[in-house]
């Protein structure tokens, strides 16, 4: 099992998501530039890592998304490889139409960097099955724009595919508007795609993979595709 | 422009302020962008499709944002 971590100029969780899959999760792992025009063929999963590519400028993910790599990013999903985006990543995703919707600024208009708690809503995919049933994930999330927002036809398709992975909630696993950080629809915190290979969420497994950092609870996601991709 | 409908936080936040310091009239701040650029091309027609091509690939987001274009001829 060989992760692939994207970086892009403006990246600055690649280490950490390094980290957590080579060390922590203990997978194999690589660092890919974002002028790399191919992916090598031993890679299982990418990871668009957190951060501000291009300083965000225009919209989170909107330059990133036309960066060298991205066309072999996007040929790669499309082929059935497995793509993570956090954070930023989720951000340059949906930017690359390889995810319904968008994350517009928070409700409030601040940064937010803080734990939250995750209830997963759909166990049945390469990035969740790892996680025990009825789990509450305490992981964190730091960013300004990650009120996911999409029409309702794309709303209704996510609820009808089964396609929300996580939602925000409270300790106890109520999902309710206190729960909800940034205003986001649903209380949605990530999103599989309809074939179920590409998925995106605003918190930072990487930064909850050992318990120094205060919650291991992201490891259930890596090692979610490590079970599955192995 | 951010369309029709959906809650411009920032937009909101400006009207709360403006209306804190005296501005009670104003209502329904929007904030937008304002992109300027040089084209060569050989007809306004051709710049018109040009930049509409552009706004919807990159300049705009298509799913939240409506986007008008202006064109004037540089002399």
């Amino acid at each position: 099992m060989k992760f692939g971590v994207v970086v892009f100029p403006g990246s600055n969780c690649d280490s950490d998501a390094f980290w957590a899959t080579s060390h922590n999760a203990k997978a194999e792992s690589v660092y890919l530039w974002h002028k790399d025009s191919e992916i090598p063929s031993d890679i299982d999963c990418l990871i668009l890592p957190g951060g501000f590519s291009y300083g965000d400028y225009l919209r989170a993910g909107a330059i990133a998304r036309f960066s060298p790599i991205m066309r072999e990013v996007i040929n790669f999903a499309n082929n059935g490889g497995y793509v993570l985006g956090i954070c930023n990543g989720f951000q340059i995703l949906t930017e690359a139409g390889l995810l319904p919707g968008t994350l517009m600024k928070n409700k409030s208009l601040n940064f937010i960097c803080k734990y939250v708690y995750l209830k997963t809503e759909n166990y049945n995919t390469a990035f969740s099955s790892a996680i025990p049933e009825n789990k509450i994930l305490k992981i964190p999330i730091a960013h300004g724009e990650g009120n996911y927002y999409a029409d309702n036809e794309t709303i209704n398709e996510l609820l009808s595919d089964n396609q929300i992975v996580f939602k925000y909630c409270t300790e106890d696993g109520e999902i309710d508007d206190s729960a909800n950080p940034n205003g986001a629809m649903l209380n949605i915190a990530g999103i599989i795609n309809k074939k179920g290979n590409v998925m995106g969420m605003m918190p930072h497994p990487e930064r909850a993979s050992e318990c120094l950092l205060g919650s291991e609870d992201g490891l259930y996601i890596f090692n979610s595709l490590i079970y599955c991709l192995k | 422009m951010l369309k029709h409908g959906i809650l411009d936080v920032q937009g909101k936040t400006v009207e709360n302020s403006l209306h804190s310091i005296g501005f009670e009239s104003m209502q329904n701040v929007r904030i937008g962008k304002y992109v300027q650029l040089e084209i060569h091309a050989d007809s306004i027609e051709q710049a018109n499709e040009l930049v509409k091509s552009a706004c919807e690939k990159l300049i705009a987001n298509p799913i939240i944002e409506d986007y008008n274009i202006q064109i004037e001829e540089v002399k």
